[in-house]
């Protein structure tokens, strides 16, 4: 019922704020169109693809993330500076925000919301193994595992491990299958 | 401030709800709370982005808990709304069914600021030029701070008086602990430093584990 709290305050503040002239119904509606359909996870999978198949690519944005995609133009929340870590057979990267929920915006559109829930915010940095094995991702004992708590402006975006079946596949179909999950580091592609 | 947000290494919440939602924005209000927050920082009455964090903070703390991100985020836009005088608390709930409250906390005194003027020059980005040379560079150990302050700020109580190692020099940006309070971007160094488990956890946390973390300079000192 909680939730059904917070949805009739906000009904309730929307209303008192149409009325005042602080906000407009159509610009609400905008927002949810932007955020649902224009902005999402498709952005950073096509940089994912790209980085497996482009070395020089993966050089540039393993060293400053940032300038790398900027050609891109990516719309949805500037990042100041991003920063991407490469998950290997020694080292796995998982990304969370213990203070609130910062999330790389523009290269994964607005984050799921497990990412957002006190489970994961609190968990992830004391027992990262046993969380992501509640994501049915069971790392071996000699896989170093890197948290990366975003408690600044800087964000992070995880450069999953390609499967090796995936070798030779298009740039499309590879972006297709990299999930959302894997690029914030919970879960290995297949 | 040691508030309820500042979840990391708290225990007792149990396994993770892994399932996504469909899309990210599923109910209209949930896009109104986004939108207005959007629109209180155009309009200044958030401030900055770390004025509105701390508003968030500030949130009555068994809402924060229960409303779910959005109404998190509607805890802390009711406060800054409140603070601001653009609406008062009675004139929500004259709207609402009988117990149920706006989770606004607006402080007795709340810090009386109002965002600078933003022209073409203002950087869009936290990023500044920095002026001095960093206080300590890449391998060397660094001591976090002890305490927490009561106002915004960035330092994780789970990270408090804990020694780990600068992995990156990251330059100087506008300073949260200043910049939410109207006292200035007062910029800083920010380093990612890097701390191992068991060092934050003790011995009974994950092994062979790391966890870095985006640090500004006051909050570091050398360990030696």
């Amino acid at each position: 019922m909680s939730h059904e709290t917070a949805r009739i305050r906000a009904e309730a503040l929307e209303s008192l704020l149409i009325e005042k002239g602080l906000i407009e119904a159509e610009r609400v509606d905008d927002v949810i169109v932007r955020y649902n359909e224009r902005v999402g996870p498709m952005n950073g999978a096509w940089v994912v693809a790209r980085a497996w198949q482009d070395p020089d690519f993966k050089a540039r944005l393993l060293a400053d993330g940032t300038e790398a995609i900027k050609e891109y133009e990516f719309e949805g929340g500037e990042i100041d500076k991003l920063v991407v870590v490469e998950n290997t057979d020694e080292q796995h990267n998982v990304v969370v925000c213990t203070l609130c929920s910062c999330y790389p915006w523009a290269v994964l559109g607005l984050p799921p919301k497990w990412y957002k829930d006190p489970a994961y915010r609190s968990r992830v940095v004391r027992e990262p193994r046993q969380v992501l094995a509640e994501f049915g991702t069971e790392l071996e004992e000699d896989v170093r595992v890197r948290v990366w708590d975003s408690s600044a402006e800087v964000r992070y975006l995880v450069l999953p491990q390609q499967p090796p079946e995936w070798v030779g596949l298009d740039d499309e179909t590879m972006a297709e299958r990299v999930t959302r999950n894997s690029m914030i580091g919970v879960e290995r592609l297949s | 401030m040691d508030g309820i947000h500042d979840l990391g290494g708290r225990q007792g919440f149990g396994p993770i709800a892994t399932a996504g939602d469909p899309v990210p924005l599923p109910e209209r209000w949930q896009g109104f709370v986004f939108a207005l927050v959007n629109q209180l920082l155009r309009e200044g009455i958030a401030a900055n982005v770390d004025h509105f964090r701390h508003s968030v903070e500030r949130i009555e703390p068994s809402n924060y808990l229960s409303d779910g991100y959005y109404g998190r985020w509607l805890g802390g836009a009711e406060t800054l709304l409140i603070e601001s005088a653009v609406i008062s608390r009675a004139e929500v709930e004259s709207r609402l069914p009988a117990q149920n409250n706006v989770a606004a906390r607006p402080s007795a005194a709340p810090d009386q600021f109002s965002a600078p003027p933003k022209d073409e020059q203002s950087p869009s980005t936290a990023l500044r030029q920095s002026s001095q040379p960093a206080k300590f560079e890449v391998g060397a150990a660094v001591l976090t701070a002890k305490h927490g302050a009561s106002g915004h700020s960035r330092l994780p109580a789970y990270a408090r008086n804990c020694i780990g190692t600068i992995v990156s020099v990251n330059g100087v940006w506008v300073y949260p602990d200043t910049h939410a309070h109207g006292k200035g971007e007062a910029p800083e160094y920010l380093y990612t430093v890097c701390f191992q488990g068991a060092d934050l956890f003790g011995e009974e946390c994950d092994q062979d584990v790391e966890v870095c973390l985006d640090l500004f300079e006051p909050y570091l000192s050398d360990p030696s």
